[in-house]
């Protein structure tokens, strides 16, 4: 490896790093503003200059390739010099108004001019006074304290795939903005926030709320979609400030998504608080003991089969295991939690997981789409697949027309007809996909909703266990889930393979007489007799039903695990309390059990958790990839239907019962709908 | 005082003012196109070597060896083609020399263009002209299709057996596009903004294709090298600061004009047998801006003695540039006319990078001030200050082409400056700032 | 230079004439097919010229669409460069020119005359036979200074008494013809006793 010098110290580093990076290697901190990891080299700020030796000039160490043999120095006079020359700069025109600013406490240039500011400003001129732009509902923007480092512009165009932000003008009155300040188009918008490296752009539904010292730090984990990105969530007092990403290169980079940032404001709203029963057909405010002894009367008076539950999209493992437990009280075992009849073979973990993984994406050379939109099932799956595009230009294709997805891809038909030429070697696609090297192959869950559902999945499977890619290597094969419960569901054995369809044939014949929903809110249900038990967080569509409410915890009110798309087994930490009188789901079903006099039948937190982890299948640590397992090689008979590949259209604002009762979330919606009305995107 | 001016039969521009007709047939009776083909025939090595006999330096400001630049071409074409661009974005206060190549010899630029692009290995040339020079481009696409018309241009061009196509690109009024990466950004179509170098754009250039950046006075010159010798060429003028130059002579002197003349010919020599003298005698000199405005001005004492070259000139911590003379006599506020420089720099920086974008303007209203007699002496020191921190700390040259005018101002006309000084603030900071307050809130359209 | 303010009062839409439809055909020949985002600069000439010098928001958009482009990059584009104006100005277009070289030889006293002939403030269109005027940078015609641009073309060689004639000459609608108006040949060397001495505008 090439050797370069800093600060008299030898380091070795890779080629086509830069001398910053190799900086860091040598564990020399280096000032940046411009600068970020995942976005392309500006070298504008200029705060990160350093002495080369043979240069009469300082260097950008952020854009300069790193050589062999460099002699690089970062302590020496003449770079602090140069340094506290571009902050003075930096300083002259940003207003002095950290008291009011949002950023106080987490703004780097703050932080930096500890060490490069001067304290006092030798800028008697006047300020530059820069008009305020309109981002959106999520960004707030105060542009007097632009530093023009160019984060935002390049995150919207490089990462989020919206070129709409950017500079305009020239010189010292060059303007950060969107075209005629129109809000940003994008499910990543926000995360401008935080690249932001001072406050001219801030949250806007966080302002003034709190100061960053004052909040308390939980990193949790997002479920707001399957993917699981990795959040940190601020608390102050019992209240849930914020939502931020925490880095994760594996799922999430530094990335999250609008609805896992600035649901949070929903975990306010449309809270259940107390329990209620339905009395004289309205929903009245009630206590723990009728509520759950009217529940229990209510068990005791219908058959086990007539009783079934079904589990939310945001419901954790040991809730889960839990709700299992009481239903083995009850002797039912109609269980479900999908929210419409896809094709699912619980088999092995493989038929459910997306195996090729998350990171995985950037490695492939070839990308089918059948049935998925993965910009809106899972935006920030969406953001790596377009980093492979932009990185690589990997080929990508669909079945099915997704829309736009801020890359290209080419659609090869719409109809199922078009998978099956596939599978038989009809199709010149087929011929692409055996040339490539590791492919990736995602199913979404409309296309296994199809007729054809099984046909697609076990058909193309075992297409692709027979040519060798599915292998110890690289697994191609991929199914995109769209709730956080899911795959862990799966794995829990909720789903019965024998009984694959019976839950949704029962319930349309109406042979359930009790529907007991556990934070079930999207479940396409007609009610006529049933009664329903509606356990969950918020007042959306399930309590609407509701006979009884019984209130619970959210995901950030409870501990809990939870498997992401990948299979990934991650921790959602408790971050605050349940509102007024909620409870923590398990708590509640120990609550119905000794009601139901099996006392004996109870079970605490942690025994919940060991039957998780026991019940995990290829588990291999907490936060990492399931294990490979050997693949079932056998062929799974199916019947092909010629239908469309339609692609269920998403609300992405309005998924879920947390969402639905987030503000933030109704104007972010009402806005997109409003730009699609309009017509007035680009 | 004859003997001492270039002679006519060096001239290389021998229609600078447009006596003898700009059009092709009237260029070719001065030799333009005469044996181009054999020229050509001759091979790049040949070309190019003969450029580094000639001791040719970039017209363009830098004064870099032309034939060295050259040779940094990629000497195979791999996948990526290699272009030739032609930098006529003149946009320095001070010179208009290229303007006049552009109207009156128009053929010796395409002449010159064919041999470099051919030199480089180009196929493809685009000529950038700034956009003001609307009739100057009309005038040269003229004469472009011209050339086509005599096949001197287009596939086999002039019989070379080489294709190439010349193309203008107009500017729209950036000073910034005259720096190189900025020129090949704009024909990008994007914003005028410098690229961070390395990668150079002879590897890395436009469209990321190994590209050749020229001044439109280099490439003029070179047929006449190539049909006289590069040892011709550097016989004139001094070592290292060889052959002849377009001079533009303005500001206060009783004849201002463009005339070609010899490298190393004194300053004064220049002005008195060119451009008729200082206005009020040469005692009335007070400074001259030897190279455009980016560089340092020279007061009388230095002008009295000085050879215009790039290495005298260095020599007395200015530079050569453009040779764009900019002559200042006693009638004039000195700091009023270095404060119209700065603001000409403030409103030419494209804003990208941070000394530049903060410092050109903060040196502007200083000096403003100044001219105001509202300064403090504090206020001259900090002037240097920031003339050094914007110096060396940027991306492209423009930082220095900033700073360096006002350092100059501060070498020479320190006293003068401070004469204009308070000691004390005159006005104790009452400034028009708005209090701050936050206009989300109050603006509820947008809450 | 302050960033360009866009007119309050834009037509809906824009369209090239069939005529400029043939030199945007042109000008998208000189790029590589897969660069033509080049041509952004001209065809937002092209648009200016054909919508009486200014350049409508409808523009950029059309433009924008027809190579491709992000909105907002045509909109970086156009306030970037100063040549492209993004509110009216006059029918006759005075650009003076007063960076130092010209400020030397008195282009204070051009931009004096500007504001009593034309109207007192820049970038206003004056009901005089619709002309507007504007300070501007070095426009590269330093030894011919001071000079102003009216539209396209160069008045060199100014003093007081030939810029009122020209800016009469506007208002009357009979402009003069561009050139040196000290009637030398181009750029070249005067005669010393030709110039009447050293006075200059």
């Amino acid at each position: 490896m090439p050797k370069i010098l800093i600060n008299g110290k030898e380091i070795e580093f890779e080629k086509g790093m830069t001398v910053l990076q190799a900086c860091e290697l040598a564990d020399v901190e280096i000032p940046r503003f411009c600068y970020h990891e995942k976005l392309s080299i500006a070298g504008n700020c200029r705060m990160c200059l350093v002495e080369m030796e043979k240069s009469p000039k300082p260097i950008a160490s952020c854009a300069m390739p790193a050589a062999e043999g460099m002699n690089i120095k970062t302590n020496t006079p003449f770079v602090e010099k140069a340094r506290k020359g571009v902050m003075e700069f930096l300083l002259a025109n940003h207003p002095l108004d950290c008291p009011v600013c949002d950023q106080g406490g987490e703004c780097d240039l703050q932080d930096q001019s500890l060490y490069y500011g001067v304290d006092k400003s030798r800028f008697v001129e006047n300020k530059r006074d820069v008009k305020e732009k309109y981002m959106g509902p999520l960004i707030k923007t105060q542009m007097t304290r632009c530093i023009h480092c160019t984060r935002c512009i390049r995150f919207a165009t490089e990462v989020a795939g919206v070129p709409e932000i950017g500079a305009i003008g020239r010189g010292e009155n060059m303007e950060i903005t969107t075209y005629l300040e129109k809000s940003m188009e994008s499910e990543l918008s926000a995360n401008v926030i935080d690249l932001c490296p001072v406050g001219a752009l801030t949250s806007k539904p966080y302002a003034f709320e709190a100061r960053p010292w004052e909040l308390k730090k939980t990193e949790s984990i997002d479920v707001m979609d399957a993917v699981g990105s990795n959040i940190r969530v601020d608390t102050y007092n019992w209240e849930v400030k914020r939502i931020l990403p925490r880095l994760n290169n594996e799922i999430n980079e530094e990335w999250i998504s609008d609805k896992t940032r600035y649901s949070c404001d929903g975990l306010l709203k449309q809270r259940l608080d107390v329990p209620y029963i339905k009395k004289e057909n309205k929903l009245q405010k009630s206590s723990w003991d009728e509520a759950i002894a009217l529940l229990v009367e209510k068990i005791q008076s219908f058959q086990p089969d007539e009783i079934a539950g079904h589990i939310g999209d945001m419901i954790n493992m040991e809730s889960a295991i839990g709700f299992k437990k009481l239903f083995n009280v009850f002797k039912s075992e109609n269980l479900e939690f999908r929210e419409k009849n896809f094709y699912v073979n619980s088999e092995e973990k493989i038929n459910y997981i997306f195996n090729s993984s998350i990171a995985g994406i950037e490695e492939s050379d070839l990308i089918l789409l059948i049935g998925t939109n993965p910009r809106h099932e899972a935006a920030i799956l969406n953001a790596r697949i377009r980093k492979t595009f932009v990185n690589k230009k990997v080929p990508i294709f669909s079945i099915g027309d997704p829309g736009d997805l801020t890359y290209d891809y080419e659609i090869i038909g719409n109809r199922t007809d078009e998978i099956k030429k596939i599978i038989n070697n009809e199709h010149e696609f087929t011929k692409k996909l055996l040339l490539a090297k590791k492919p990736i192959i995602i199913i979404g869950e409309s296309a296994l909703e199809l007729k054809s559902g099984k046909y697609i999945f076990e058909k193309l499977k075992f297409f692709l266990i027979k040519n060798n890619l599915i292998n110890e290597n690289w697994n191609s094969l991929n199914i995109l889930t769209q709730n956080a419960s899911t795959v862990g569901l799966l794995d829990l054995k909720i789903l019965n393979a024998e009984t694959h369809n019976q839950f949704f044939i029962n319930l349309k014949s109406k042979k359930f007489k009790l529907l007991y929903l556990l934070g079930s809110d999207n479940l396409d249900f007609k009610k006529d007799n049933e009664f329903v038990v509606y356990q969950g967080s918020h007042g959306d569509r399930g309590a609407e039903l509701a006979d009884i409410i019984l209130p619970s915890a959210t995901y950030t009110e409870q501990n809990g695990l939870y498997e992401n798309l990948e299979g990934r087994l991650q921790e959602c930490k408790k971050a605050s309390y349940p509102i007024g009188e909620s409870l923590e789901d398990w708590k509640i079903f120990n609550h119905i059990i000794k009601k139901l006099g099996y006392k004996d039948e109870t079970s605490n937190f942690d025994q919940l958790r060991k039957e998780v982890l026991n019940n995990v299948s290829n588990f291999s640590n907490l936060n990492e990839l399931p294990k490979i397992q050997e693949i079932k090689k056998n062929e799974i008979e199916a019947d092909f239907i010629s239908e469309e590949v339609g692609i269920r259209e998403l609300d992405y604002y309005y998924t879920n019962s947390i969402s639905r009762s987030s503000k933030t979330m109704s104007e972010c919606r009402q806005i997109r709908q409003k730009t699609i009305k309009d017509g007035t995107n680009n | 005082m004859e003997e001492n001016m270039l002679k006519k039969e060096d001239k290389i521009f021998n229609n600078l003012y447009n006596e003898l007709g700009w059009d092709i047939e009237n260029s070719l009776k001065r030799d333009d196109w005469k044996n181009t083909k054999d020229l050509i025939s001759k091979g790049r090595e040949w070309i190019i070597n003969e450029v580094k006999t000639s001791e040719l330096r970039g017209r363009g400001g830098a004064g870099f060896s032309t034939g060295l630049k050259w040779s940094f071409a990629p000497k195979e074409v791999g996948s990526r083609p290699h272009y030739l661009v032609i930098n006529a974005d003149e946009s320095e206060p001070g010179t208009c020399k290229d303007r006049d190549i552009l109207r009156f010899e128009p053929q010796k630029l395409i002449e010159g263009c064919l041999i470099a692009g051919y030199a480089v290995n180009a196929h493809i040339c685009y000529i950038y002209i700034r956009g003001e020079y609307f009739n100057e481009g009309k005038r040269l696409q003229e004469a472009i299709d011209q050339a086509y018309e005599k096949k001197y241009l287009g596939k086999n061009a002039c019989g070379s057996g080489w294709d190439f196509d010349i193309h203008i690109h107009y500017g729209a009024g950036a000073y910034i596009c005259g720096e190189e990466t900025a020129l090949l950004e704009s024909i990008e179509g994007n914003k005028g903004q410098p690229r961070l170098k390395p990668p150079f754009p002879a590897l890395v250039g436009l469209y990321g294709c190994p590209t050749i950046v020229n001044n439109v006075e280099t490439v003029a010159v070179v047929p006449t090298i190539l049909r006289r010798g590069g040892k011709w060429f550097s016989s004139l003028g001094k070592p290292k600061n060889t052959g002849t130059k377009i001079f533009c002579i303005s500001g206060n002197v009783n004849s201002p004009c463009n005339v070609e003349e010899e490298m190393g010919i004194p300053l004064k020599d220049l002005i008195e047998k060119h451009a008729g003298g200082v206005i009020g005698g040469w005692d009335n000199l007070q400074a001259v801006i030897p190279g455009g405005s980016s560089m340092p001005l020279l007061p009388k004492k230095i002008c009295d003695t000085i050879t215009m070259d790039f290495d005298s000139l260095i020599e007395n911590k200015s530079g050569l540039g453009t040779a764009g003379i900019v002559v200042i006599n006693k009638d004039q506020d000195i700091v009023k006319c270095m404060a119209r420089i700065a603001r000409f720099y403030k409103h030419e920086s494209c804003g990208q990078c941070t000394p530049c974008r903060e410092g050109s303007g903060w040196m502007w209203r200083i000096l403003d001030r100044v001219v105001q007699r509202k300064a403090t002496y504090s206020d001259v020191e900090l002037l240097a200050d920031v003339t050094k921190q914007i110096e060396g700390h940027t991306i492209c040259a423009f930082g220095e082409g900033s700073a360096w005018p006002v350092q100059g101002l501060l070498r020479h006309f320190r006293k003068e400056v401070e004469s204009r000084c308070r000691d004390k603030p005159l006005v104790k900071k009452k400034l028009n700032n708005p209090y701050l307050v936050d206009q989300h809130l109050l603006e509820n359209k947008n809450a | 230079m302050s960033v360009k303010k866009v007119h309050d009062d834009q037509p809906k839409e824009f369209k090239f004439s069939t005529e400029n439809t043939k030199r945007v055909e042109e000008i998208l020949k000189k790029y590589p097919d897969k660069n033509k985002k080049s041509a952004v600069m001209p065809l937002l000439y092209l648009a200016q010229k054909q919508n009486e010098n200014w350049i409508p928001l409808a523009a950029m958009k059309y433009i924008a669409n027809f190579l491709a482009m992000p909105y907002i990059s045509v909109y970086e584009v156009a306030t970037f460069y100063s040549m492209y104006n993004l509110a009216p100005v006059g029918k006759n277009f005075i650009q003076v020119c007063t960076t130092t070289p010209c400020l030397l030889r008195g282009a204070d006293k051009i931009v004096k005359l500007c504001k009593e002939k034309i109207s007192p403030n820049e970038n206003e269109v004056s009901k005089k036979n619709n002309s507007s005027w504007m300070e501007v940078e070095c426009l590269g015609a330093c030894v011919s200074a001071p000079m102003i641009q009216i539209n396209d073309d160069y008045y060199e060689d100014l003093d007081e008494k030939s810029t009122t004639e020209i800016l009469e000459s506007l208002i009357n609608n009979k402009p003069l013809k561009p050139g040196s108006f000290r009637g030398r040949k181009n750029t070249s060397p005067e005669k010393i006793e030709n110039i009447n001495g050293g006075k200059h505008a």
